[in-house]
């Protein structure tokens, strides 16, 4: 006997069946099911979930649905804009301080310039960026997140955004995976397990990495903060930097639409199949548990990463910079060398070498750039200040608020980090649809940024 | 990672001797005397309890879909050491989607010493399909009736012992949150396991010409496949036309399975938890 034998067996024996033989079973499982579950269980009191469905209608309702979800993610991101501010100087006075002392204290006790150069130039410099910029804003962000995801809104915004996803041909559950995404990219990646159809599955693995996930919030922040709102009276500052950050997520979540709209119509065609999403009951968030989630495994988690890719790219930015070729230094050369390229984008050189330098983990760009235009020159004193900033960026390096919009959209829009990368070549298991995330959303990045640039000076605005 | 911390003990923990003997092990899991698996239908709590009796953090929160592969941590139980495997969520044992598989294939070709269901109180019918299902693939199933404070609040009272009865498998009404209840569903374990409760799952018939097909197939299956459990439940799967199953078969690959699932478990295990945060 071999297990064809047992197959054809099989089919033999399915023709002596009834051809529903398979729906009479579970029709009386689920019948068995109704009248276990009828004796086991009794409604002492007419007690429906009066208050939960009150508030579904107005967060699922077609017409308040939306608006809710955006004033909801405008609170979030306004608390983190807010709060993010207050801290983040005092920690960067606070390390930049510390690598004073520092490297005073090296150069006091005799140690060789190089290495005082590169542990405190370098490295520490490299650390003290990334913790002063992507801490505070990921310490506010995580819980406001956790809390809403414990109290069950996330299959909310699922429902309401399931038929835009139908439209542009992909899964509702993306959403879902969107929503993780703003978590973690890899993180949404995996999350895809729960598409069922490989071809909507796909759509979701491929567009997640439009948007920004927390590494990339600071990025947005500091340059809504500090470019976009330092044009407005300081009473709005914080009103008009989260109206940005919430604006540069609603076209990420236009780009995933478009993105998925335009895969399901050429590469991966085919129809958006039907599911049913469970609508848990509102449950009161625990909020020990939040923090603990939220701080130790999210904040701690993400923040380690960025200091280990942190620490070696202050390191080779300090070697570039320290290699002198003729008068200037080897990381001026590159950035020089890329210019051309970067302001047909609306950047500039430094920002691209930037962006090359931290491919491993780009949420540690605006650090890298830091870092990179002040190895590349010039020093500036207290750049740990939103003022510090403005000033080395607009009057040492001729920023514009072009340079800061496009910088945001690039950030928006750029390849996947390494980590996803990899993360999507598992998930497919094949290298082409990795290559391909990267693609496409590297094209976008370049042809969105590169069509604001040219309008912009077209109209003259810069 | 031990921890030896006690699950938010209340003033009648202290009388009760059973509340010195569990111990959270974290990812100690490479020796341990028997594997229960965690299964349900999405957002459940399975997590939530998985976290309770191991000390870990696997990621919670309130939607469906969480867990999309299983994650495995410790616990020790009056002495015995049990690993303790979170299966993602799953409404039932038939479908395609890569979620449902990982389910399926730990249930069926893992053979844990026992499955607890972890059931939502609230919603006791839609949940029963599912332990139907997993009834259907072994004998040794333990109900945890979950949410059972969520299930008050709404004005309904659920008769756990009714439940056993007509089910045919203990069911034990817990809180994984606050913890109520878990003593009970440990020590129902253990003894489901020792064979002091003997199980008599609830299993659909069918008609007389089904039963009969299903009778002849199975010696079949066991000939070809030695060594697979659940020869019922894969008969079923070929009448039924269920082409994953036949391609399985096919390609010898069922045999290859069991073990697979019994070697995989302990790098797996730890690389797994850690991957799983998000």
């Amino acid at each position: 006997m071999n297990p064809n034998d047992v197959l054809t067996k099989a089919e033999t024996l399915r023709g002596t069946l009834s051809t529903s033989f398979r729906d009479e079973i579970v029709k009386s499982l689920y019948n068995e099911a109704e009248v276990i579950a009828r004796r086991a269980v009794k409604t002492v009191q007419d007690k429906k979930y009066d208050l939960d469905q009150k508030i579904d209608r107005l967060v699922t309702s077609p017409l308040t649905g939306l608006p809710l979800m955006l004033i909801l993610l405008g609170i979030v991101i306004w608390l983190t804009v807010s709060g993010a501010n207050v801290v983040s100087e005092a920690i960067a006075n606070l390390l930049f301080g510390i690598g004073d002392w520092g490297r005073a204290l090296f150069s006091q006790i005799g140690i060789p310039w190089w290495i005082t150069g590169f542990l405190w130039d370098g490295v520490y410099l490299g650390l003290a960026w990334v913790v002063s910029v992507m801490l505070p804003p990921m310490a506010i962000f995580f819980p406001a997140f956790t809390m809403l995801e414990d109290l069950g809104y996330l299959p909310r915004v699922a429902f309401n955004l399931d038929w835009l996803f139908k439209k542009a041909g992909a899964h509702g559950k993306q959403s879902l995976t969107m929503a993780m995404g703003f978590g973690c990219n890899a993180a949404g990646v995996v999350a895809t397990r729960v598409i069922d159809s490989p071809r909507e599955r796909l759509i979701a693995i491929l567009t997640n990495n439009f948007v920004p996930c927390n590494g990339r919030f600071p990025t947005l922040i500091m340059l809504a903060t500090v470019f976009v709102a330092s044009a407005f009276p300081p009473a709005l500052t914080s009103f008009i930097a989260a109206g940005t950050v919430v604006g540069v997520v609603l076209i990420g979540i236009a780009f995933t639409f478009l993105m998925s709209w335009l895969l399901s119509r050429t590469v991966l065609k085919g129809e958006a199949s039907a599911f049913t999403l469970e609508l848990p009951p509102y449950r009161r968030p625990n909020v020990m548990r939040i923090l603990y989630t939220s701080l130790i495994d999210r904040t701690i988690f993400v923040l380690w990463r960025a200091m280990q890719t942190a620490a070696p790219a202050g390191a080779i930015i300090w070697i570039l910079a320290n290699i002198h070729v003729g008068d200037s230094n080897l990381a001026r050369l590159i950035a020089d060398w890329l210019n051309p390229f970067g302001l047909l984008l609306g950047l500039d050189g430094v920002i691209l070498l930037a962006y090359i330098i931290a491919i491993p983990a780009n949420e540690i760009v605006v650090p890298t750039m830091m870092m990179v235009y002040m190895g590349a020159g010039m020093m500036v004193d207290g750049p740990g200040t939103s003022a510090g900033i403005y000033d080395l960026l607009v009057h040492g390096h001729g920023w514009t608020m072009l340079t800061a919009v496009n910088l945001m959209l690039f950030a928006l829009l750029h390849n996947p980090c390494a980590t996803t990368i990899i993360t999507i070549y598992k998930e497919t298991k094949s290298y082409k649809w990795a290559a391909v995330s990267v693609l496409i959303t590297l094209g976008t990045a370049f042809l969105v940024t590169f069509l604001v640039a040219s309008a912009a000076r077209l109209f003259g605005w810069v | 990672m031990t921890n030896t911390k006690t699950l938010l003990p209340t003033e009648h923990c202290e009388s009760c001797p059973a509340f010195y003997t569990l111990e959270q092990m974290g990812f100690k899991v490479g020796n341990f005397d028997r594997v229960v698996a965690l299964a349900g239908n999405p957002n459940t709590g399975k997590s939530t309890l998985f976290n309770a009796l191991t000390g870990l953090k696997q990621h919670t929160g309130n939607w469906p879909g969480k867990t999309v592969t299983r994650a495995e941590g410790g616990y020790q139980f009056n002495g015995v050491r049990y690993k303790l495997v979170d299966l993602p969520g799953t409404y039932s044992l038939l479908s395609a989607s890569q979620d449902e598989e990982v389910a399926r294939d730990f249930i069926l070709f893992g053979q844990p010493d026992c499955t607890i269901v972890v059931t939502d109180a609230t919603a006791l019918e839609r949940n029963l399909n599912l332990v139907m299902q997993v009834m259907e693939i072994t004998d040794r199933v333990v109900v945890a009736l979950n949410l059972m404070d969520e299930a008050r609040r709404k004005g309904l009272e659920v008769d756990a012992r009714s439940l056993s009865r007509d089910l045919g498998v203990p069911a034990v009404p817990i809180s994984a949150r606050s913890g109520e209840g878990i003593h009970t569903l440990l020590a129902t374990v253990a003894d489901v396991i020792n064979g002091e409760i003997v199980t008599k799952p609830l299993r659909v018939e069918g008609t007389p010409e089904f039963q009969k097909a299903v009778n002849e197939l199975v010696p079949l299956i066991e000939q070809i496949a030695p060594g697979v459990p659940n020869a019922r439940w894969l008969a079923i799967r070929l009448l039924d036309g269920d082409a994953k199953v036949q391609q399985a078969l096919l390609s010898g690959e069922l045999t290859q399975r069991v073990q697979r699932q019994k070697q995989a478990d302990v790098q797996f295990s730890r690389k797994m938890s850690v991957e799983g945060r998000q």
